[in-house]
C-alpha cells in the first residue's frame, strides 16, 4: 500500500494524519499516471456508449423507428453469451479459451434472428405510426424483460469470462488499464468501421441509404424497399446483441438491464442528430468525455445531473442534434 | 359367564380403559392442541385465523435490482416456517404464506402491505429489505397496527412498535467493525462509498463521526452512486488518487458486481488494499464472483462457514431444500430467525394479538440460532447479538477472523445523530 507514494510524502502523512496531501506534492509522473487512466475510463466510456447507439442510430436515425425494446435486445445478447457460457462450460471445457468470440457472434445472429421476427410480425405495420411503433415497441419490452425473467429468473447472472479478459496491463507501476476496457473499444471500433464500410461502400448499404432518402423513388427504381426495410432491422438488432454480449465484460445481466441502457442510448442518438452517424460518434464522444471529467471533479450522481443538463441546454439551442443533415423540408 | 369372569373381565378393561385415556392425555398434553386455544381466544383483532390455520404474509422483492440480495430471504423464511408446521405449527395451527412482491419499488411495498394488513388481515409479515423499503411501510404498519419482522442489517434510528429487527443495528454492526479495522490495520484514513439512499448515507455519517470523533481519523473521499450504476471508472481512478487505508463500501444490489469486477481490473486487490464492507454476503458474493472478492473484509454477524452446531444443521437444511450449490448470507439467517422468534412470542403470549405478542417478546431468547444465540432486548425490539469479520476466500466464502461478544443494540447512540 505504501508503494507509489515517496519519502517524503509518508513522512508527511505520519506526521499530520489528518491533513490532505495538496497537490502540488504529487510528483508528475502520479498525476500523469491519474491523467491517462481517466483519460482511458473516459474512452472506455465512449466506446460502450457508442456500441450502444450504433444499433439504434441505424433503426431509429435511419428508418425512424421509435425502438423501446432495443435495451431488450442488449439484454438478449448478454443473456446469449451466458448460455453459451454455461453450455460450453458443463458440455465443452477443451473449447473454455476460445468460446467468448464464438458467442459474440452467436449473439449477434441470435438478436438480428429476434429482429427479423420482430420486423416481420409487428414493425412492418406501423411505419407511418410512430406514435404506435413507441407504444408497440414498449410492450415488446415489457414481454421480453418478462420472458427473460421466467426462462432465466430473477436474479442477475454472469458468463464465466475467459482468463485473457481479466486483470490489466500495467505499463508502468500506477498506471492499470483494464483489459476488458481495451476489449470493448477493439470491438466498437471494429464494429464501426464495418457499419461505416457497409453503409457507404456496399451494393446493401447504398439501397438502405436510398430507401431511407426516397422511398418511393427506389421503389421505382427496383429497390424491394420491403426487405431493406427488414434487413435494417435486423442490422440493428443484430448490433444491439453484440453490444449486450460485450457489456457481460463490464456487470451483470438481469431481465431489467435492458431498461438501465435504454435512456442513454436515445440521448446518444438524439444529441448526436438522429440522421448521421458521425453525429452518433461525436455525441457519444462528447457524452462520454463530459461524464467522466465531471464525474472525477463532483461525485456520483452530481456528475450525471450535470451532463443531463448540458445536453438540455444544447439540444434547446440545436433541438435537431448537432450533426442535423440540411435536407429540404 | 360368572359373575366373577364378567367382572374380572369388567375391571381388566376398566383398567384398560383408564391406560388408554392415561397414555392419551400424557401424548396429547406435549402438544398445543389448537382446542387448548380456542380461536376467539388467540384472536381477538379480526386477523385471518381459524382453528386449524394461521395466515402470515411475506414482503419481498422477487424482481428487480434488490432480487439478487432478497431472494435467499424468502427462502429462509418459508424453511423457517415448513419447519414450524412440521413440528405441529403455532398454538395447535399451520402456517399459511400470502406472498407479495415488492418488485425493487417503494411505494410498491408500501401498496403491498396495506394489501396484507387490511385485506388479508395477516397475523404478522415477514418482510422488507431495504430500509427505503422498510420506511415506506412503516406508516402502514403503525396504522393498521400489524408486526412487521424485518431481517437486514440497517441504520439504526428507529424504534417502531410494530417492527422487530431481527437484524443488526449500525452500532453493532459499523462501529464495532470500524474499530477492529483500525486497530489491526492501523487505519487513517477512510474512503467513504455508498449507494444513493437512506442506508448507505445514514451508515457513512454514522461512520464518519465514529472515524474523526473516536478514531482520530479522516475521511478523504465521499461518494454516492445510484442503485444500478455500473460505471465506476471516475471513482476508482479518484481512490487512486487520495490512497485511503481503507476504502469502506455500502455498495447495494447488482452495482455491486460492476463495482468489485472494476477494482479488480483496475488493480485494487487485497495485497495493497484494504476493502471493509458492510453490504456484502455470500447471496452479493454469489453474483460478484469470489475471485473479485478476494481478501476483503465483510463485518457482519453471520457467515456461512461459521462452525456450530446449530449453523450447521442449518446449512445442511438449507441445502437439502434449496439445492447444494445455495449460499446462505447474513440477511437470509435474520429471516429465518423472524418466523422462530415470532412463534416463541405468541406462545409465550398465548394468543396471536399483536399487542400482546409485542408485550410478551422482551428477553426471549433463541438459543438454536444458526448464528449461536440471540435475545430480544427488552425494550427497543432489537436483539443482541455478536459481531464477526469474514475474510473472503475465491470460493464466495467467508474465513471468520475475529467474533466480538454479545453486543447489546443501542438505536439511538448519542453523538451519533
Amino acid at each position: 500500500m505504501w508503494n507509489g507514494i515517496g519519502r517524503s510524502r509518508r513522512k508527511h502523512l505520519v506526521n499530520n494524519p489528518t491533513k490532505t496531501i495538496p497537490m502540488s506534492q504529487y510528483s508528475a509522473s502520479e498525476l500523469w499516471s491519474i491523467f491517462i487512466m481517466q483519460g482511458f475510463s473516459g474512452l472506455s466510456l465512449f466506446s460502450v456508449l457508442l456500441l450502444m447507439a450504433l444499433g439504434l442510430a441505424i433503426i431509429f436515425g435511419q428508418m425512424g423507428v421509435v425502438n423501446l425494446a432495443h435495451g431488450e435486445f442488449m439484454a438478449l445478447g448478454a443473456y446469449v453469451v451466458y448460455l453459451c457460457s454455461e453450455v460450453v462450460h458443463n458440455h465443452f471445457p477443451a473449447l473454455v479459451p476460445f468460446y467468448f468470440i464464438i458467442a459474440i457472434v452467436i449473439a449477434f445472429f441470435t438478436a438480428a434472428l429476434v429482429g427479423l421476427l420482430v420486423e416481420w410480425s409487428l414493425i412492418r405495420f406501423l411505419y407511418r405510426r410512430p406514435l404506435d411503433t413507441l407504444l408497440a415497441t414498449w410492450g415488446l419490452s415489457l414481454i421480453m424483460q418478462q420472458t427473460f425473467r421466467s426462462v432465466f429468473g430473477a436474479r442477475e447472472v454472469t458468463p464465466a469470462l475467459p482468463e485473457w479478459l481479466m486483470g490489466s496491463f500495467k505499463p508502468t507501476d500506477s498506471i492499470d488499464i483494464p483489459i476488458n476496457g481495451v476489449f470493448v473499444m477493439g470491438l466498437t471500433l471494429c464494429l464501426t468501421a464495418a457499419v461505416w464500410l457497409f453503409m457507404y461502400r456496399s451494393r446493401i448499404g447504398l439501397h438502405m441509404r436510398a430507401t431511407v432518402q426516397n422511398r418511393v423513388m427506389s421503389g421505382a427504381v427496383g429497390i424491394n424497399t420491403q426487405w431493406v426495410d427488414r434487413f435494417t432491422f435486423c442490422l440493428g438488432c443484430g448490433i444491439a446483441g453484440v453490444a449486450g454480449a460485450a457489456f457481460t465484460t463490464i456487470g451483470s445481466t438481469g431481465p431489467d438491464s435492458g431498461s438501465r441502457y435504454i435512456v442513454d442510448t436515445f440521448l446518444v442518438v438524439v444529441f448526436g442528430g438522429t440522421t448521421s452517424l458521425m453525429g452518433t460518434i461525436a455525441s457519444a464522444f462528447g457524452i462520454a468525455q463530459g461524464q467522466s471529467i465531471s464525474g472525477f471533479f463532483l461525485e456520483g450522481t452530481m456528475g450525471k445531473v450535470a451532463i443531463l443538463l448540458t445536453i438540455i441546454i444544447v439540444l434547446m439551442i440545436r433541438p435537431k442534434g448537432l450533426f442535423a443533415s440540411k435536407l429540404r423540408s | 359367564m360368572t359373575t366373577t369372569t364378567s367382572n374380572m373381565i369388567h375391571k381388566i378393561s376398566k383398567r384398560a380403559h383408564v391406560a388408554a385415556f392415561a397414555l392419551t392425555s400424557l401424548v396429547l398434553a406435549g402438544t398445543a392442541r389448537a382446542a387448548d386455544y380456542p380461536t376467539a381466544a388467540v384472536n381477538t383483532t379480526g386477523l385471518a385465523i381459524t382453528d386449524t390455520t394461521v395466515t402470515v404474509g411475506q414482503l419481498h422483492s422477487a424482481t428487480g435490482t434488490m432480487a439478487i440480495s432478497e431472494t435467499g430471504s424468502i427462502e429462509a423464511e418459508r424453511m423457517a416456517i415448513d419447519q414450524i408446521n412440521a413440528a405441529g405449527g403455532i398454538l395447535g395451527r399451520q402456517i399459511k404464506i400470502v406472498f407479495e412482491d415488492g418488485a425493487s419499488d417503494w411505494p410498491t411495498f408500501a401498496e403491498k402491505a396495506k394489501k396484507l394488513l387490511e385485506s388479508d388481515h395477516v397475523a404478522s409479515v415477514f418482510g422488507c429489505w431495504t430500509s427505503a423499503s422498510r420506511k415506506a411501510v412503516l406508516p402502514v404498519f403503525e396504522k393498521d397496527n400489524g408486526l412487521l419482522y424485518y431481517p437486514t442489517f440497517y441504520e439504526g434510528l428507529e424504534q417502531s412498535k410494530n417492527v422487530y429487527y431481527t437484524g443488526q443495528e449500525a452500532t453493532q454492526q459499523i462501529i464495532a467493525g470500524l474499530n477492529w479495522i483500525a486497530s489491526q490495520k492501523k487505519a487513517q484514513t477512510f474512503y467513504l462509498i455508498g449507494s444513493d439512499y437512506i442506508w448507505p448515507r445514514t451508515s457513512n455519517k454514522i461512520a464518519r463521526k465514529h472515524i474523526e470523533n473516536v478514531l482520530k481519523g479522516k475521511v478523504v473521499g465521499e461518494e454516492y452512486y445510484a442503485l444500478g450504476t455500473t460505471e465506476f471508472g471516475s471513482l476508482i481512478n479518484k481512490i487512486k488518487l487520495k490512497k485511503p487505508d481503507v476504502i469502506y463500501a455500502i455498495i447495494v444490489g447488482g452495482s455491486n458486481v460492476s463495482f468489485y469486477k472494476q477494482l479488480k481490473a483496475a488493480g485494487i486487490t487485497s495485497d495493497k488494499w484494504t476493502v471493509l464492507t458492510i453490504s456484502v454476503t455470500e447471496d452479493e458474493a454469489l453474483g460478484i464472483g469470489g475471485e473479485n472478492l478476494v481478501g476483503f473484509y465483510s463485518a457482519m454477524k453471520y457467515f456461512q462457514s461459521l462452525d456450530n452446531p446449530n449453523n450447521r444443521k442449518f446449512v445442511e437444511a438449507f441445502k437439502a431444500k434449496y439445492g447444494e450449490k445455495s449460499v446462505i448470507g447474513d440477511v437470509t439467517q435474520a429471516a429465518y430467525e423472524g418466523p422462530w422468534l415470532w412463534k416463541m412470542a405468541v406462545e409465550k403470549a398465548g394468543s396471536f394479538d399483536v399487542d400482546k405478542v409485542v408485550a410478551a417478546s422482551g428477553g426471549i431468547e433463541f438459543n438454536e440460532a444458526p448464528e449461536g444465540y440471540v435475545r430480544i432486548h427488552n425494550e427497543n425490539h432489537h436483539l443482541w447479538s455478536k459481531l464477526r469479520i469474514g475474510q473472503w476466500n475465491a470460493d464466495g466464502q467467508c474465513k471468520v477472523l475475529y467474533e466480538s461478544d454479545l453486543i447489546e443494540p443501542n438505536p439511538f447512540p448519542k453523538g451519533y445523530q
